[in-house]
């Protein structure tokens, strides 16, 4: 059967050229990068020769990039290290209401050991305001923290803006945002964000798993995450994963080098996959920014629907997605970004997420677009909400 | 995480639909939390002559709903009173852990229609007697 993976935003393959890169680090580059000897050396320089790329992506000094096991660390460290460096001049911290699990939840543990958060609220496009950071500072914010762009609906946040109105502030609050989603898809520039710190990972970007990166701006009083050895800088302690660490420079060198070609590409793809879908399908809701948006998000609520079921029947066809209803965000609760963006639960049940890459063509899009409107159909004709009775709902490709 | 029985049903749904002159419906869940199950009975000398759901819910909550229409059709009412939520997941090959409570329902709408009729019959039959 046909499979036409578009998960994108949750992970992608490792790429050919990526793989090779790091195969000799298995074995005949085995050495630590701590040992003097040559195997030692040979690893130290892969290290630093990873670390010149993934910083040039984003536009860094390569002694401002430290190496962590994926980008959730990266967020855990960038959160934790500040507050615990810095909380003898406050102990607040600014963030939104749909940041990913691993900035919520390191926050709502900080909030344990007595620090204060402020969950923005977001518009009904899933945008910051940049007033409303502000609005939220206090003589005690010590942090800000805001995603580059939104994992789910792929709203992209105004960081850069937010960054400028921070640094006039006569007091220095550290902003620092996860940039998981963004780095390799849009520019990314830490200068350019007004950022201290920066998540990454290279898993998103066709680099292997359990390796990502965290910028840190030069300067910046933050605790390590690890405590043992003096690698990184002193700053990461642990055997590096020199393997890892070399993929994921491969994998930035090429994400720059291809950059502006897959936006335009992936913008295209999913302008046309959105299209197809709402032109096609009635009872549907675009989530996230119609323009401000990653190139390769689409995310959709199909209401009278469920999401899992929706998913199901998408993989028998060969179809691999995502979504927010509860049943796939591992509670009872839907999507907490849905229900953020101001979606009633019963419509944020029904969320689809496609996320294009690489590989899909547009071919994989007319797939889709044939396919879905049917799975939609038969789902709604099974459902209870929908008012179906006299046909005039239909499922018509409206031309 | 599905057992193949639970995919054959969802996949393939059994008695879909409502049944407009229906002697017992029942509803149970809310589309808040994801899943809502509606059972249409038909009833005749005490027996579920025929039986249709509607469900909105993920793929346990159609392979449930499906699974008891099955399983009580041409049954007594006394049968299908029997007929508890444990038994419908036991009959699918069992559901995965977190599914047991959220969407394991369809024998609760069974039991609602089976309610619901015999209210209905209730009041006819005092309206009967008078």
């Amino acid at each position: 059967m046909k499979r036409v993976y578009m998960d994108h935003a949750g992970t992608t393959p490792v790429r050919l050229e990526v793989l090779e890169a790091m195969l000799p680090y298995f074995t005949e580059r085995f050495g630590n990068a701590s040992s003097i000897y040559s195997y030692g050396r040979e690893a130290k320089s892969a290290i630093e020769e990873a670390r010149e790329k993934v910083a040039h992506l984003i536009g860094a000094d390569p002694r401002e990039v430290f190496f962590t096991a994926g980008g959730t660390e990266s967020d855990n460290w960038a959160i934790r290290g500040i507050a615990h460096a810095n909380k003898e001049n406050g102990k607040h911290i600014i963030t939104s209401s749909i940041e990913h699990h691993a900035v919520l939840h390191t926050c709502e543990d900080l909030e344990k050991e007595g620090f204060k958060v402020t969950y923005l609220p977001v518009d009904k496009y899933g945008l910051v305001k940049v007033e409303d950071v502000l609005n939220a500072i206090t003589d005690e914010t010590i942090l800000v923290t805001i995603m580059h762009a939104n994992n789910e609906i792929g709203t992209i946040e105004p960081i850069a803006e937010i960054g400028k109105a921070l640094k006039k502030l006569d007091r220095k609050i550290y902003f620092h945002t996860d940039a998981v989603q963004t780095v390799g898809k849009i520019p990314v520039n830490v200068d350019e964000l007004g950022v201290d710190l920066l998540s990454i990972s290279a898993h998103k970007i066709y680099g292997p798993k359990g390796v990502g990166a965290l910028y840190i701006r030069k300067g910046t009083k933050i605790k390590p995450f690890m405590t043992g050895g003096a690698q990184e800088n002193k700053r990461r302690a642990g055997t590096e994963n020199v393997p890892g660490i070399v993929g994921f420079g491969k994998a930035a060198e090429l994400a720059e080098k291809e950059l502006k070609e897959q936006y335009e590409r992936l913008t295209f793809l999913r302008d046309k996959l959105i299209k197809g879908i709402t032109e096609r399908i009635p009872h549907v809701i675009l989530n996230g920014h119609p323009t401000q948006r990653l190139p390769h998000n689409v995310n959709v609520c199909f209401k009278y629907i469920e999401g899992e079921s929706l998913l199901l029947n998408l993989d028998m066809k060969g179809i691999c997605a995502s979504s927010g209803s509860a049943c796939t965000s591992g509670s009872l609760e839907p999507s907490h970004v849905l229900l953020s963006i101001g979606l009633p639960h019963e419509v944020a049940h029904g969320s689809l997420r496609l996320t294009l890459g690489r590989d899909n063509t547009e071919e994989d899009v007319d797939y889709v677009l044939e396919v879905l409107p049917g799975i939609v159909e038969k789902l709604r004709n099974m459902s209870p909400l929908f008012p179906s009775k006299g046909g005039n709902l239909k499922c018509t490709a409206k031309k | 995480m599905y057992s193949e029985k639970v995919m054959e049903h969802f996949t393939n749904p059994r008695n879909v639909g409502e049944i407009p002159d229906a002697d017992g419906i029942g509803e149970v869940g809310n589309p808040v939390c994801g899943d809502l199950m509606k059972i249409y009975i038909k009833v005749k000398d005490n027996v579920i002559e025929d039986i249709k759901f509607k469900t909105f819910g993920c793929g346990a909550a159609i392979a449930t709903s499906s699974m008891v229409t099955e399983m009580v059709k041409g049954k007594t009412i006394d049968e299908a009173l029997k007929v508890t939520n444990k038994a419908v997941a036991e009959a699918l090959g069992g559901l995965p852990p977190v599914k047991m409570h959220c969407s394991n329902l369809a024998a609760d709408a069974l039991h609602a229609a089976i309610e619901d009729y015999k209210r209905k019959k209730e009041r006819k039959d005092v309206a009967e007697q008078k």
